[in-house]
C-alpha cells in the first residue's frame, strides 16, 4: 500500500493522471506490476539481510574457530594464561602477561597524545583557521591517514628511534626517573625501542584518523547554535565545550574509538619498534611484545602444538578486548545521554 | 636490503607461477640457504626448463608443509631427529654449510676486532655481562679501547633455524645457557630485544649503539658489519670465513649421524668456526607423486655436482663429495614409489 501512495506522489504518474483523466487512480499501476515491485522488493530486502547475516555467521565462525584453535592452550594453562609472563617455547610454556599490557600500554600512550592533538587539529580546522588554509591541511591530515603502516613503522626504526635515543630519552631517564609515582616508567637504558616508541609511533598513525571524523562532525554543528553562542559573548573555548561538544559527542567517541582500535590491532610498525621482547616490564622505556606483532612474528615458525594454541588463544584474547572496548564506549554514550538536559 | 629481498622475492615467486608446468618442483622452509636454492633454479631451468618454485618461509614452515604434503620438499636449518622423522616417513639430507657469526655495533670498533669466548658470548645472551667494559670481555681484548656502555643484546623475534644453531652452539659452550635458556628455534631469551629475520636483527644491531646480535655470514658481509672472533674448541681466536667453515665441516662425521642429524657447531680443528651449520632437506619416504619426487632427486643431484660454484659465490660451504656420496646412497636406499620401487 505504502509504495502506490509514494508512487502516486512522484512524478510520471501524476503525469499519466493528467493525460488519462477517465481512468481510475488505483488503476495507473496495474496489479501485475504492483505484484513485481513486491517481489522485487522482497527480494531486495531478503538479499541485504543475507549481507548482514553473513557478517554475523563470520563473526560466529571466526570466534568458534578461535575457540576450538586455542583449546589445547586454555586445557593446559587455564586462567593462568592471563597473568603469567613466561613465554618459552623450549619448555611449551606459555603465558599473555607480556603482550597484554604491551598492547594496552601502547594503545593507552597512543590515545593520551592522539586525542589532544588531534582535537587541536580539528578544532584548528573548522573554528580558527584562516578559509585558504582550511582545504590544504584537511588534505594533509587525509593523506597521513593512507600512508601504509610499515613506512610509519621503517620511519621509527631508521629515524625516530635514533633521535630518541640520542635527545630524548636521555633526558627523560635523567629527569623522571625520580619523580615519586612515576619514576618507575622512566628507568633503563635508552635503547631507542620499546614500548613507549611504539606508543608515540602508534599515536602518530591515529592522530589523522581521529582527527578527521572530529573534523567532519564539527562541521555539522548548525552555524545557528554556535553563533547565538557567541552572540550571548561566549568566547570560542565556551562555544566549542558548551555547543560543539555536547552536539558532536557521540561522533568524537566514535573517532576515538575508531583510533583506538587502529592502535589495538597494527602490526607492522609496532613489530618494528616495541622491541619484541617477552620480558615483563613496567618501564616504558624497556622493549616489550604487543599481542599483533607476537602473532606477526611467531605464527609461521611455531612448530609445537601447544605454541599454536597459545598464539591462537593470545588472537582470542586482542578479540575480546576490542569487543569489551566497543561495548565501554557503547556504555559511555549511553551515560552522556542520560546525563543530557540535567546540567550544563 | 628488506625491500630488495621482497621485490624479488615477489618477482621470482610472480614469475615461477606464471610459468609454473606440470614439471615444476615446488618446496617450502628454511630461509637461510633461500639466496642459494634460488640461485640453483634460475640456472637449472635455464639448462633443463624445470622450475623450482620455493617459498622460503622459515624451516617452522617448511617442516609443517612437507608433513602436510602440500610441497614437494621442505627444507629446514634444524635437523629432525631420527625418531621424528621416522614418526612421520620423512628423510633428510643436507645440502649446504654455513656460519652463524656474532656481529657488534661499538663505536671505533672494526670486524675482527673484538674477541669472545663460547662462555662470555652465553654469558652476555643470558644478561649476566651488562656493560663493555667489564673484565670478563675486557681480559679477552688487551689492547682495544671498550667503552663504559650497557650492552644491548639483539636476538631473533621469530622462530629461525639460524637461533636454532646459535643456541645449540651456547648450549655447549655454557652449562647455564643450557639449564636456563636451552636449545630451539625460538626460545625464552632471558634479555635484549627481538629483531623478526636476518635483516630485523641487522637492522637493530645497527641501530642501537652498545649492541651485540647474530646474524647468517652472508648477512655480516653484504651488511658489512662488525662480527667478532670467537674462540674454538682448540682455544684458537677464529674469524667467521669460507676457510674456518670448511675446516668445521670436515670435522663432521655424516657417516655416523643416522638420519643425517649432525648439528656442526663446536667442532674440533684448529682453524674451526664453532657456529657452523648445515641446511637440510626433507622428503617423504614413500612418493605417492613419483614423477615429481624423482625431479627433486635430480634437481638436488646436479646442485651436487655443478652448483658448488654458485653455492661459494653467496658465501655458502658446498657438501664434500664423500658426503654427497652418502646422501646419494641415502636417496636409493630410502624414496620409494608407492608400489615400493625406489626411485633413485
Amino acid at each position: 500500500m505504502i509504495d502506490t501512495l509514494v508512487l502516486r506522489g512522484s512524478f510520471p504518474v501524476a503525469e499519466l493522471a493528467k493525460q488519462t483523466p477517465r481512468q481510475n487512480m488505483s488503476k495507473t499501476i496495474s496489479d501485475a506490476t504492483l505484484k513485481r515491485q513486491h517481489l522485487s522488493d522482497r527480494l531486495f530486502r531478503g538479499t541485504t539481510r543475507m549481507f548482514a547475516f553473513i557478517v554475523f555467521a563470520l563473526l560466529v565462525g571466526i570466534i568458534i574457530s578461535l575457540l576450538l584453535g586455542a583449546w589445547p592452550a586454555l586445557k593446559a594453562f587455564g586462567i593462568k594464561f592471563f597473568f603469567a609472563a613466561e613465554w618459552n617455547p623450549v619448555t611449551d610454556e606459555f603465558g599473555a602477561l607480556v603482550p597484554i599490557f604491551g598492547t594496552l600500554a601502547t594503545s593507552a600512550i597512543a590515545l593520551l597524545i592522539g586525542v589532544p592533538v588531534s582535537f587541536g587539529i580539528a578544532l584548528f580546522l573548522t573554528e580558527l583557521s584562516p578559509k585558504w588554509l582550511r582545504r590544504p591541511l584537511g588534505i594533509a591530515v587525509e593523506l597521513l591517514a593512507g600512508i601504509p603502516s610499515i613506512i610509519y613503522g621503517m620511519w621509527g626504526l631508521f629515524v625516530f628511534a635514533p633521535a630518541f635515543q640520542e635527545h630524548i630519552q636521555p633526558w627523560l631517564i635523567d629527569h623522571l626517573s625520580e619523580v615519586p609515582m612515576l619514576g618507575f616508567l622512566f628507568e633503563g637504558a635508552p635503547m631507542g625501542i620499546g614500548i613507549l616508541t611504539a606508543g608515540i609511533i602508534l599515536a602518530i598513525m591515529v592522530i589523522p584518523f581521529i582527527a578527521s571524523v572530529m573534523r567532519d562532525v564539527f562541521e555539522i554543528v548548525p552555524p545557528l547554535l554556535k553563533e547565538s553562542a557567541y552572540g550571548l559573548g561566549a568566547t570560542t573555548w565556551e562555544v566549542v565545550r558548551h555547543v560543539v561538544l555536547p552536539y558532536t559527542k557521540i561522533g568524537v567517541v566514535g573517532g576515538i574509538m575508531l583510533g583506538l582500535g587502529r592502535a589495538l590491532g597494527e602490526t607492522m610498525a609496532i613489530t618494528f619498534v616495541i622491541g619484541n621482547a617477552h620480558q615483563f616490564s613496567t618501564s616504558l622505556m624497556m622493549p616489550g611484545n604487543s599481542i599483533a606483532s607476537a602473532l606477526a612474528n611467531e605464527f609461521n615458525e611455531a612448530t609445537s602444538d601447544l605454541h599454536v594454541a597459545s598464539l591462537i588463544e593470545l588472537g582470542l584474547i586482542l578479540f575480546i578486548i576490542t569487543f569489551i572496548v566497543l561495548a565501554l564506549s557503547k556504555l559511555l554514550l549511553l551515560q552522556l545521554a542520560k546525563r543530557e538536559g540535567k546540567q550544563t | 636490503m628488506i625491500f630488495r629481498r621482497t621485490l624479488l622475492a615477489a618477482s621470482l615467486s610472480l614469475g615461477l607461477l606464471s610459468s609454473a608446468f606440470a614439471g615444476d618442483i615446488t618446496g617450502a622452509g628454511a630461509t637461510f640457504p633461500y639466496p642459494v636454492y634460488a640461485k640453483w633454479a634460475e640456472a637449472y631451468k635455464a639448462k633443463t626448463g624445470v622450475g623450482l618454485n620455493y617459498q622460503s618461509i622459515g624451516s617452522g614452515g617448511g617442516i609443517k608443509q612437507i608433513k602436510a604434503k602440500t610441497v614437494d620438499f621442505g627444507a629446514s636449518d634444524k635437523p629432525l631427529k631420527l625418531e621424528e622423522l621416522e614418526k612421520e616417513g620423512l628423510m633428510q639430507f643436507p645440502t649446504v654449510m654455513g656460519g652463524v657469526v656474532p656481529v657488534v655495533n661499538l663505536a671505533g670498533v672494526q670486524g675482527g676486532q673484538i674477541k669472545l669466548t663460547g662462555a662470555v658470548l652465553a654469558d652476555i645472551f643470558l644478561g649476566k655481562i651488562k656493560k663493555w667494559n667489564e673484565p670478563a670481555i675486557a681480559n679477552l681484548n688487551k689492547g682495544v679501547a671498550l667503552p663504559d656502555q650497557a650492552i644491548t643484546v639483539v636476538h631473533r623475534s621469530d622462530g629461525s633455524g639460524t637461533t636454532f644453531i646459535f643456541t645449540n652452539y651456547l648450549s655447549k659452550a655454557s652449562p647455564d645457557w643450557k639449564n636456563k635458556v636451552g636449545e630451539e628455534a625460538s626460545v625464552s631469551w632471558p634479555a635484549g630485544v627481538g629483531g623478526k629475520g636476518n635483516e630485523g636483527v641487522a637492522s637493530y644491531v645497527k641501530q642501537i649503539k652498545g649492541s651485540i646480535g647474530y646474524v647468517e655470514y652472508a648477512y655480516a658481509l653484504q651488511n658489512k658489519m662488525a662480527y667478532t672472533m670467537l674462540q674454538n674448541k682448540e682455544g684458537n681466536f677464529v674469524s667467521p670465513n669460507e676457510d674456518t667453515f670448511k675446516s668445521a665441516a670436515a670435522g663432521a662425521h655424516w657417516d655416523k649421524a643416522p638420519g643425517f642429524y649432525e648439528i656442526l657447531t663446536d667442532e674440533p680443528g684448529k682453524q674451526s668456526w664453532p657456529i657452523t651449520g648445515a641446511t637440510f632437506i626433507l622428503m617423504h619416504k614413500s612418493q605417492t607423486n613419483a614423477e615429481n619426487a624423482k625431479t627433486v632427486l635430480k634437481f638436488f643431484n646436479w646442485a651436487y655436482a655443478e652448483g658448488d660454484k654458485l653455492a661459494l659465490g653467496l658465501d655458502y660451504i658446498p657438501m664434500p663429495d664423500n658426503v654427497v656420496k652418502l646422501v646419494e646412497n641415502a636417496w636409493k636406499a630410502q624414496i620409494k614409489d608407492a608400489s615400493g620401487k625406489a626411485l633413485w
